[in-house]
């Protein structure tokens, strides 16, 4: 374990980062792959390039307080740009980088951004494009110099000249930066990260050096992470998960943290440095399963008979072997010659050999890709948490790992929940308030210091955390019975056809659902069926494609009915939507997550067809284009019916 | 005719210098048999200019890429490359020279992966001989590194690093026109002779080539000469522009100019009398 646990006077970010540089300065810190070769940045090196980029940004006029933006993909240099402006006493605010530019007006303007770190030419033309709204702005400096010859803009610089700046600052008063990080106190504001915006505009959720310390020493501690950990940093800066598992965690546990090449080569990259630490949300691995699944497809008959007999195996005894669970001793041998055979080579293929611990988190995942991972060994976890509790509320313990849970409070942490079953959390790792938002705080922590977190969920008979829904998602049918959108959600999105799906029923007579067929998954299927299509709308709209979508519905209506709480939320009707849900047009969330009101107002009529019985129904849409134009989309959407089942039969074709 | 040669040292829009005359060509006239390709035709290429090359089918601008680069030899007329008057020459000279090309249609090693192929770009630089490659030590490896190194440049100049290790054949029409531009540039070209680059692709593709083709020119100060069917992009991205019809020369001057010229309008559109 880290020798940094517990020891005092290490109670900031930048106090973490010189101890490192000290105690372990030849330790890789980073690694990014640049020109096809993975280049290593050691503690001693991401310390000296930490100072010139603060006695640079001081040079510029940085002072105590003030928020420095940062956009661009996981480049050191951005996370140098973080650490150093938390030396300054300055609140790193970090920007989803695939926003378009008036998406982040909003965000420039609330924290009143003067400074601006961005990756290259792409996120400059954006800060100049809307550079007359955010009059504070006054220097945007770039990482990447490619394509910046002919910008004349006095407001730019390039990251270099800033760190030669700085080096000769730091050079001069040596002692400057020393005294800037003594300064820094424990409950300073360390950074600033903007909500998703699910409801309303994003709000700035300012979280302590304390909290985020605290918050990374319990999972640390936890899971028993070392110095020696290597993690895969390709999550959106901005996202609260990426700040814990690439920042704080590996500030706290001095670990090394891998920045790939660019966002295509994610997987090749993640092969080539097979991290022991790894976290990625449901959709991720989701992705991953359904490569893996369409490659085998495609295999020799030879081959996807082993691979389906071994798999098998796996689900029957794989979980149980990494639970240290009793199986019997065929079993073992099979599961053995199976690890030989096929979990080896394929964990090798998705760079998961080395992997220790890995979490997900962000979204409920379905329980057969959970019990895929684990039963080919790869010991994957889930945690729960938010933004506004630095992601670190609940974790699973190893060994206790339940499909359906989220595990039991994290160390330092206390849940409980509330009459109407909302989770409740206070700890160390709480906001410290949203960013001039005293309302918006006070709304959220009660009076006893509790978070309200929104989520609606239960203690099972062993302590464990289920999450059932948003709290303010949950609603009734008509008859009374519970209606969680995102349960049955959930349940469709675990088909490897459907990308995305949409329920209602909240004050209805029964549910109904939108659906987005993946298009990669169905297309393969088509292309095998020999069936011709010529894009998205044209595949969605044809005849076979619904037959196996209704299916899939059908499956989980089978699902729904054997549970007595969840049978009356069985799908009577759906349609498949003609556009794939798109965060350009609002519909999901940077995060991609489902923005349920919003695509209810915009499709209100296919809502109406849906409770009206129609059999099709008329749909005209606006869709923004990558290059910020408009366009119109119209069709006319087949709507069908599914099987729905008696509790009773139910369990019998279950 | 209009000659309106471009003062020499003048600044186009973006800022890049135009130099001196490299490569001029005199009264050049080329024949297959009784066929006449190509009919004295004259103009020249300035340094760190795109030259546009444009026509209708079969108005001879391949012939003249290929009498460029050394491929045929031109019946009459005086070739100069940086004022230097060059008579027979063939295509290894010429890329000796620093001048390197694209083909009309993808000439790539489709079993091969996107990194070897351009690394035969650097065919031309590599010194060692064939024993020392084979042995593969000391002053070889060396090399390989250098060269490695800027296949890898041009790699993260044209966004490829996803297909790095990806056989040519199996990628899109329009990524193997990207690698094909790759291989080019591996050989540092200080002329570079892009044979209808854009043909068969989308808007979004040749939005993507164009920004290539102008940054190759602005970043590297490559000269730049060009074939094209695509009037919005000749027009958009080049600095001259020779127009050819028939293996005769109808037009040269600037895009606004050659726009209005008369002889090209009705070569492309035909003539009302």
């Amino acid at each position: 374990m880290s020798d940094t646990h517990g020891q005092t006077g290490l109670d900031t970010f930048p106090r973490l980062l010189m101890h490192h540089a000290q105690t372990r300065p030849n330790r890789p810190a980073m690694r990014e792959k640049e020109y096809g070769i993975w280049q290593t940045y050691t503690w001693a090196q991401v310390a000296e390039n930490v100072r010139a980029i603060a006695c640079g940004l001081a040079e510029l006029g940085f002072r105590r307080g003030d928020r420095l933006a940062i956009i661009g993909d996981n480049r050191p240099r951005l996370y140098w740009s973080v650490a150093a402006c938390q030396c300054l006493g300055g609140i790193p605010v970090m920007l989803y980088q695939d926003a378009v530019a008036q998406e982040m007006t909003y965000v420039l303007q609330d924290a009143e951004i003067r400074f601006a770190v961005v990756e290259d030419q792409e996120q400059v033309d954006k800060m100049l494009e809307i550079q007359g709204e955010v009059p504070l702005l006054e220097h945007v400096i770039y990482d990447d110099a490619r394509g910046m010859r002919h910008y004349t803009q006095t407001l730019l610089m390039g990251l270099d000249e800033l760190q030669e700046m700085g080096r000769i600052h730091d050079r001069n008063q040596g002692d400057f930066l020393d005294a800037e990080i003594a300064k820094g106190a424990p409950d300073d504001i360390s950074v600033m990260l903007y909500t998703s915006g699910t409801t309303g505009k994003p709000k700035g959720v300012c979280q302590t050096h304390g909290a985020f310390i605290a918050a990374a020493r319990g999972g640390v501690q936890f899971d028993k992470l070392t110095d020696r950990e290597d993690i895969l940093s390709y999550l959106p800066m901005a996202w609260v998960g990426d700040h814990l598992f690439s920042f704080a965690q590996a500030m706290l546990a001095g670990f090394t943290i891998n920045c790939p090449e660019s966002g295509e080569t994610v997987m090749t990259d993640l092969r080539e440095i097979g991290p022991t630490y790894y976290f990625a949300p449901p959709r991720v691995f989701e992705n991953l399963l359904t490569q893996v699944m369409i490659r085998m497809e495609d295999a020799g008959a030879f081959k996807r008979g082993i691979f389906h007999y071994f798999m098998d195996v796996s689900r029957r005894c794989g979980a149980d072997l990494l639970d240290g669970k009793p199986v019997s001793a065929s079993d073992r041998f099979k599961y053995w010659l199976g690890n030989l055979l096929v979990y080896g080579p394929l964990k090798n293929v998705l760079g998961m050999s080395r992997i220790r611990v890995a979490y997900t988190a962000g979204a409920a995942i379905g329980p057969d890709l959970f019990r895929f991972y684990r039963s080919i060994g790869v010991n994957l976890k889930q945690l729960y948490g938010q933004t506004e509790t630095c992601a670190y509320v609940c974790l699973q313990p190893d060994r206790e790992i339940k499909l359906d849970s989220v595990g039991k409070p994290a160390p330092f942490v206390e849940v409980k929940l509330a009459d109407n079953g909302e989770i409740l959390v206070k700890g160390p790792m709480l906001l410290k308030t949203y960013y001039k938002r005293p309302d918006a705080t006070a709304e959220s922590i009660n009076a006893d210091g509790y978070f309200m977190t929104g989520d609606a969920g239960f203690f099972d008979d062993d302590g464990h955390l289920k999450i059932i829904d948003r709290a303010k998602d949950v609603g009734k049918l008509n008859d009374g019975s519970m209606f969680a959108p995102n349960y049955i959600e959930n349940k469709l999105k675990f088909f490897q056809h459907i990308k995305e799906a949409v329920s209602f029923g909240n004050g209805r007579d029964f549910v109904t659902a939108f659906i987005n067929i993946d298009l990669e998954a169905v297309g393969n299927w088509a292309e095998r069926k020999g069936m011709a299509y010529s894009g998205y709308t044209d595949l969605a709209s044809q005849d076979a494609v619904y037959a196996l979508i209704k299916e899939g519905i059908e499956t989980v209506n089978a699902d729904l009915a054997a549970d007595p709480k969840m049978s009356g939320s069985q799908i009577k009707r759906f349609l498949i939507l003609h556009k794939e849900l798109d965060a350009d047009d609002g519909e999901l969330t940077r995060t991609r997550k489902v923005r349920r009101n919003f695509i209810a107002e915009r499709y209100q009529v296919l809502i109406d067809g849906l409770y009206a019985g129609a059999k099709s129904q008329y749909i005209e849409t606006e869709v923004k284009y990558e290059d910020g134009r408009i366009g119109k989309v119209s069709a006319n959407l087949r709507i069908e019916e599914a099987q729905t089942f008696a509790p009773q039969a139910a369990r019998q074709a279950a | 005719m209009m000659m309106n040669d471009m003062a020499q040292g003048a600044e186009t829009s973006s800022g890049r210098r135009i130099g001196e005359v490299i490569l001029d060509l005199q009264n050049i006239s080329l024949s297959f048999g009784g066929v006449n390709a190509l009919t004295d035709i004259s103009f020249n290429v300035r340094e760190h200019e795109i030259r546009s090359i444009i026509g209708p089918n079969g108005a001879g601008k391949s012939s003249m890429l290929n009498v460029m680069n050394g491929v045929y030899h031109p019946q009459k007329g005086k070739i100069l490359f940086r004022g230097e008057p060059r008579q027979k020459m063939d295509p290894h000279t010429a890329a000796a020279q620093g001048i390197a090309r694209t083909f009309q249609n993808i000439a790539l090693f489709k079993g091969m992966s996107v990194l070897d192929n351009i690394m035969t770009g650097r065919n031309m630089k590599m010194k060692c001989n064939l024993l020392q490659h084979a042995i593969f030590w000391g002053k070889a490896q060396k090399e390989e590194i250098e060269h490695r190194v800027k296949v890898e440049e041009v790699i993260d100049f044209l966004e490829i690093q996803s297909i790095r290790k990806t056989p040519v054949g199996r990628l899109p029409y329009g990524l193997q026109k990207r690698v094909e531009l790759g291989r080019a540039l591996a050989a540092e070209p200080s002329l570079l002779l892009l044979d209808e680059p854009m043909a068969g692709m989308n808007v979004e593709e040749k939005q993507d080539m164009c920004r290539f083709i102008l940054d190759v020119n602005d970043q590297f100060g490559t000269t730049i000469v060009l074939i094209e069917h695509d009037m919005g992009v000749v027009m958009d991205i080049s600095d001259r522009v020779v127009v050819l019809d028939y293996g005769k020369k109808i037009g040269d001057g600037t895009p606004d100019e050659v726009k209005n010229n008369e002889d090209v309008i009705a070569a492309y559109l035909g003539t009302s009398h």
